[in-house]
This record gives C-alpha cells, sequence and structure tokens, in this order.
C-alpha cells in the first residue's frame, strides 16, 4: 500500500487529507458474543471509506461504536486528533457525524420535508426562550433552514415526495429519504448502514450516484457498509474487511480482491 | 324557544367547560405517553401535589415541618408571609420542573429500553410515592386555594340570557371559575399545539415521538426531551389542579381527576392530541346531557359511570380512538 501519511490524490484527481477518525484497537463485547475483536483502522479526510464483510461480521457494530450507540468495551476512538471522550448518540450527532441505518430509521408520521427538516436541528440556533420572545427571527431561522432542505430534496431528485408521509414510501426512496436527511445536517463524517441494500439495480445507480456526488461536492468523508462487492469496488477509496469481529483486511480496493484471507472468508473457507 | 330546551343548552354549556377540563388532563398523559411511551399513572397525583405545593408556598407553610419538628423537636409551622398568586404559582412551575428532572434522574434514566409494563410500574410507584410525599411535605389536611380566580354564578351571563325564555327562565346559570377555567385550558391547548408544531423542541418532541433512534441520530438528547415532556406534563397538572382545587378544595381526590381522563384516552386515542380534546368535549357534554335526560329516569348518579360506558362503546366500534388510523397487521 503506497504511502499515504499526508494524505493523497486519488486517480481521479479527489484530494485525500489526512487522518479525520482513528479506531485504535476497539473491541466490543455482548455478554459471550464478541462483535469486535481489537480493530485499528482510519477514516482519512475525503475519502469513501468502505467496511465489508460476511453476516455478522460486526460492520454495523463497528458504525454504532463511531457513532456512539455502542460503547466500545477496549479501546479509543480519536476523532480530529484528540481521544474522544465517552459520548452520548445525540453528543456524536453534534459533532458533525451523520448516519443511516441498515433497518431504516425515519420520523414514520412526518412528511419527507420534515424529516430532512429534523435533520438539521443541530444547526439550529434559536433556542426555546428566543422562540417565544423573538417570533420574527425563529421564523427567519425556520425559512433558511427551510431552503437549504430544499436544494437537498432537488438534488435527490425528490420533489414528487416532498408532502407525503415517509411511512407510505416504498423502501428505495426512505432509504433516500433518510440519506437526505443526514445530508442536512452537512455533517464532516457521513456514515452509511448499507445504503443501497433491497434496491433494484436502478435504484442502486442512483444512489452509488449520489454517493459520489455528496463526496465529490461538499467533499463530505463516508464510511460506508456495502454488500455489493461491485458497488464498494467502484465507489471506495480503501475498504476495511470484517470477519468474525476481526480484521481481515485493509487497502484499496484491488489491494483487498487480492487478499487471500478475504477472498476465503468469501467463499465461506472453514476457520480453523 | 321552550324553556326545556334552554335547560338542556345550559347543560350542554356547562358540559362543555368541564369536558376542556378533562381535555387538560388527558392531554398530560398523550404528552408523556408520545414522548416517551409511558402511561402516566401519576398524573393525577402530579396535579394534587402541585395544588399543594402552590398553596402551600403562597401560605409560606414550612415544608416537611411535622418532620422536622418531630426531629428537633421545634414548633415551626409557617414562615410568616403570604405570596400573591402569581408569584407563587411561577414558584410551584419551578417546582413542577425539579420534579421532573428527578423522576428522570432517579427513575427513568434507568428504565431505558424496558418494557412498557415495567415503565407503567414505575409510575404506579411514582404515584404512590409523590402522594406520600406530599402529605409529608405540606401535611394532610384539607386546604383551600385562592389564588384569585372569580367564584360564583355569572350574573352578567343569566342577565344577559334571561330574555331567552319565558318568565320562568332566569338566564343561564354558569359558574365563573368554569369560563375561566375553559379560557385557560383553550389557550394552554392552542399553545401547546402551535410550540409542537413550529418550534424546535416542538419538532425535537414529535421526532422523539416517532422513533427513539432516529432522533438520537439527528442530534437529539432523549433526557432532554423527557425532562421537557415531564415538565410540560406538571404545567398542565398544575393548572388542572388550580382549576379543580378551586372548586372544591386541595384534598386527596383531586388526585382522582385522572379518572375522568382515562374515558377521554379511551376516546380519542393515547396519541393524538386533538384526540384528548375533542375526546373530553364529548365525554364533559355527554356525561352532563345524560344525567339532565336520562338521570331522572334511573335515579340519577350516571355521572360516575356513563363515561366509562361511552368510551367503552366507542373503543368498541374505533379501536384506533378518534383519529387514529385504522391499523391493518402486516402479514
Ligand atoms: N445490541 C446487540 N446485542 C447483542 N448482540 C449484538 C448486538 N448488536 C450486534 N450483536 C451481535 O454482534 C455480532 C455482529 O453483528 P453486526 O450487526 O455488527 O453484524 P454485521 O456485520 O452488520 O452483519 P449484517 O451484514 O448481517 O448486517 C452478531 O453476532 C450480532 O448478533
Ligand atoms: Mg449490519
Amino acid at each position: 500500500m503506497k504511502d499515504i501519511a499526508e494524505g493523497y490524490v486519488t486517480a481521479d484527481g479527489r484530494k485525500i487529507g489526512g487522518t479525520l477518525m482513528e479506531m485504535k484497537n476497539i473491541t466490543l463485547r455482548f455478554g459471550g458474543v464478541v462483535a469486535i475483536k481489537d480493530i485499528s483502522f482510519d477514516i482519512r479526510e475525503g475519502e469513501i471509506r468502505a467496511i465489508i464483510g460476511p453476516n455478522g461480521a460486526g460492520k454495523s457494530s463497528m458504525l454504532n461504536v463511531i457513532s456512539g450507540f455502542y460503547v466500545p468495551t477496549e479501546g479509543e476512538v480519536w476523532f480530529r486528533g484528540e481521544p474522544r471522550p465517552q459520548m452520548r448518540p445525540y453528543q456524536v450527532a453534534r459533532q458533525g457525524i451523520a448516519r443511516t441505518f441498515q433497518n431504516i430509521a425515519l420520523f414514520k408520521g412526518m412528511s419527507t420535508l420534515d424529516n430532512i427538516m429534523t435533520g438539521r436541528m443541530t444547526l439550529m440556533e434559536s433556542n426555546m426562550a428566543q422562540q417565544a420572545f423573538w417570533w420574527g427571527r425563529a421564523q427567519k431561522e425556520e425559512s433558511e433552514h427551510r431552503e437549504k432542505v430544499e436544494k437537498i430534496i432537488d438534488f435527490l431528485e425528490i420533489q414528487a415526495i416532498r408532502k407525503t408521509p415517509v411511512g407510505r414510501l416504498p423502501y428505495g426512496l426512505q432509504k433516500r429519504v433518510e440519506l437526505g436527511r443526514a445530508l442536512a445536517a452537512e455533517p464532516k463524517l457521513l456514515l452509511l448502514d448499507e445504503p443501497m441494500a433491497g434496491m433494484n439495480v436502478e435504484e442502486k445507480e442512483d444512489m452509488s450516484r449520489f454517493i459520489l456526488d455528496v463526496n465529490d461536492e461538499f467533499g463530505t468523508t463516508i464510511a460506508l457498509i456495502e454488500h455489493d462487492m461491485g458497488v464498494v469496488m467502484d465507489l471506495s477509496d480503501r475498504v476495511v474487511v470484517m470477519d468474525y469481529g476481526k480484521k481481515i483486511g485493509d487497502g484499496t480496493p484491488d489491494e483487498v480482491r487480492n487478499n487471500q484471507d478475504v477472498i476465503d472468508a468469501y467463499l465461506g473457507v472453514s476457520h480453523d | 324557544m321552550t324553556d326545556q330546551f334552554l335547560y338542556a343548552v345550559e347543560v350542554m354549556i356547562n358540559g362543555l367547560m368541564a369536558g376542556v377540563l378533562y381535555a387538560l388532563v388527558a392531554l398530560g398523559f398523550v404528552l408523556i405517553f408520545k414522548a416517551s411511551g409511558i402511561f402516566n399513572y401519576a398524573q393525577g397525583v402530579m396535579a394534587l401535589f402541585a395544588a399543594l405545593t402552590l398553596v402551600g408556598l403562597q401560605q409560606g407553610q414550612v415544608p416537611f415541618a411535622h418532620l422536622i419538628n418531630a426531629i428537633f423537636g421545634t414548633e415551626v409551622h409557617h414562615f410568616g408571609w403570604h405570596l400573591p398568586g402569581l408569584v407563587a404559582i411561577i414558584l410551584t412551575i419551578g417546582v413542577m420542573v425539579l420534579l421532573a428532572i428527578i423522576i428522570e434522574k432517579v427513575i427513568l434514566k434507568h428504565l431505558v429500553n424496558q418494557e412498557p409494563i415495567i415503565l407503567f410500574m414505575a409510575t404506579i410507584g411514582l404515584a404512590y410515592f409523590l402522594e406520600g410525599f406530599g402529605d409529608v411535605m405540606w401535611g394532610s389536611d384539607i386546604k383551600t386555594l385562592d389564588v384569585g380566580l372569580p367564584q360564583g354564578a355569572s350574573f352578567w351571563v343569566e342577565e344577559k340570557t334571561a330574555i331567552l325564555g319565558t318568565d320562568n327562565f332566569y338566564g343561564f346559570f354558569i359558574d365563573k371559575l368554569d369560563m375561566v377555567a375553559a379560557l385557560v385550558a383553550a389557550i394552554l391547548v392552542i399553545s401547546l399545539t402551535i410550540f409542537s408544531q413550529y418550534s424546535k423542541q416542538g419538532r425535537a418532541l414529535r421526532a422523539v415521538a416517532d422513533d427513539h433512534q432516529a432522533a438520537l441520530s439527528v442530534g437529539i438528547s432523549l433526557r432532554f426531551i423527557w425532562v421537557l415532556v415531564w415538565s410540560i406534563a406538571g404545567f398542565v397538572a398544575l393548572v388542572a389542579g388550580i382549576m379543580w382545587g378551586a372548586k372544591s378544595g386541595v384534598q386527596f381526590s383531586l388526585s382522582l381527576i385522572a379518572l375522568k381522563a382515562l374515558p377521554v384516552l379511551m376516546l380519542g386515542g393515547f396519541t393524538s392530541i386533538p384526540g384528548a380534546i375533542v375526546g373530553g368535549l364529548i365525554i364533559g357534554v355527554g356525561e352532563k346531557l345524560f344525567e339532565f335526560t336520562i338521570g331522572p329516569m334511573i335515579g340519577g348518579a350516571t355521572e360516575n359511570w356513563f363515561a366509562y360506558v361511552l368510551a367503552l362503546l366507542f373503543l368498541v366500534f374505533r379501536p384506533q380512538g378518534l383519529f387514529g388510523e385504522k391499523i391493518i397487521e402486516r402479514v
């Protein structure tokens, strides 16, 4: 693997910066189950980092550790060059880390617009007292947020479902709205847990395009979990491979593809 | 218009006024249930506790006086002040917010992700604790609550409406306190609706009510929202406690107004704010009209049970409540 200590430029000319997030010797246990076993890896500014592995490998658990939903049993999470103290998920979100879920977590009773609007919660300034006594200012802020949200709606091509309660939308569109809500936070780091699961080919292509565009246009760092190897190879700059809670590979898509441990894991070679 | 008809109208108006108060109590339940899935059994006792605290603070009662005197052999009872109603109300709001914070820290925090029945049990425990705590803090004697609300029938209304009927009809008999209660409750309901629809915290509240995980992921602190809803519920309890307390004194039976909210919830659903309002009005009007029309034929005192029968009937035909969507289970 090439030396990337100070960042590098990708084949398609995107500039990748220094380390944004670093997982140091993370272990996560649930009772007897070891979901993550002493894993370390980094995420660099501006890159698209994929996490792959067979079912139950611990990929979602890793994303949950990053986003604060799970507290690691051992190990440290470093963010922007500092060890991060133990944080609740909402605190992580306020640091500029947005996410989507494997099993879609939307506000089902709210419209597409409201869902995405809620994504801007961390960016909303005025507090309760101001809203009560400073109605005008709150209104102005609201309309500014509204504008940003409309841009995201245009970007994701979901104008037609702006007012639809998301509970009524088909699966593929729900995934898209969930991405929209995460984008609304203007995150530094975007975590996507299987953004293309259950989609048809056309929907997958759309989603891939959105992910690339987000990374390209806003410089958003993205960590994503994906099962479709074709998609992973196309999208990601670097890949972490997990199996049974362990890291078995880390590198560019090409490096990973030719890694014997990875090939074994995917072909189902028995463990010891 | 016949006098009989006018009396019926008067009964209906009184029913509406009572209904607004039922709606208010029901609203306290709905808010907490929506945000945390907890059926707060303690809502009624919270109203009692709020009213006790209000009276105690206003009259300068020393809290825990019995306890203090028993331990230290002192004879303290009063601070010797008498606060204006508004000041006492504001202080009591502070106490209810404090109570919300303590409930979150001591109870809710430890019960995250527990079964709803466990949380329900916890609120039963809370209800009895709060009842006892209120007694120890403020004493268990019946107190009169007077924050300067008008009492008695409104002569103005009586006079203005007297011309509607014959000589036998003296005009509508409407309690001034009921009118104030209805007005306050209406304002409260409207401001709560505006708050939940248009403010940042309101949106956060709706988000938490809809999906906890999603709410966390957009940076909402569940614990803050819980403190917020319990504070609001405490405030609603205080308002209900004031209205009811001013009417019939502050005593244990005040906590039973929660029982009036149950049929309202059966009718309006546990998650619908409009449901609580309309449900409250229907129950209020329904029980008064029933007592007026059918009551005399079957020996009266129908108000104790009619609301429940009405709610039960509704439940059979619309299990999802007045405004709930019919749920068809996916198979
Ligand atoms: N909250 C939890 N409590 C107990 N065990 C858990 C929990 N979350 C995950 N696990 C366990 O941790 C292991 C890894 O699960 P995880 O969901 O991270 O896998 P994954 O790689 O995302 O799998 P998939 O591809 O199926 O989504 C599994 O054995 C799982 O049962
Ligand atoms: Mg997973």
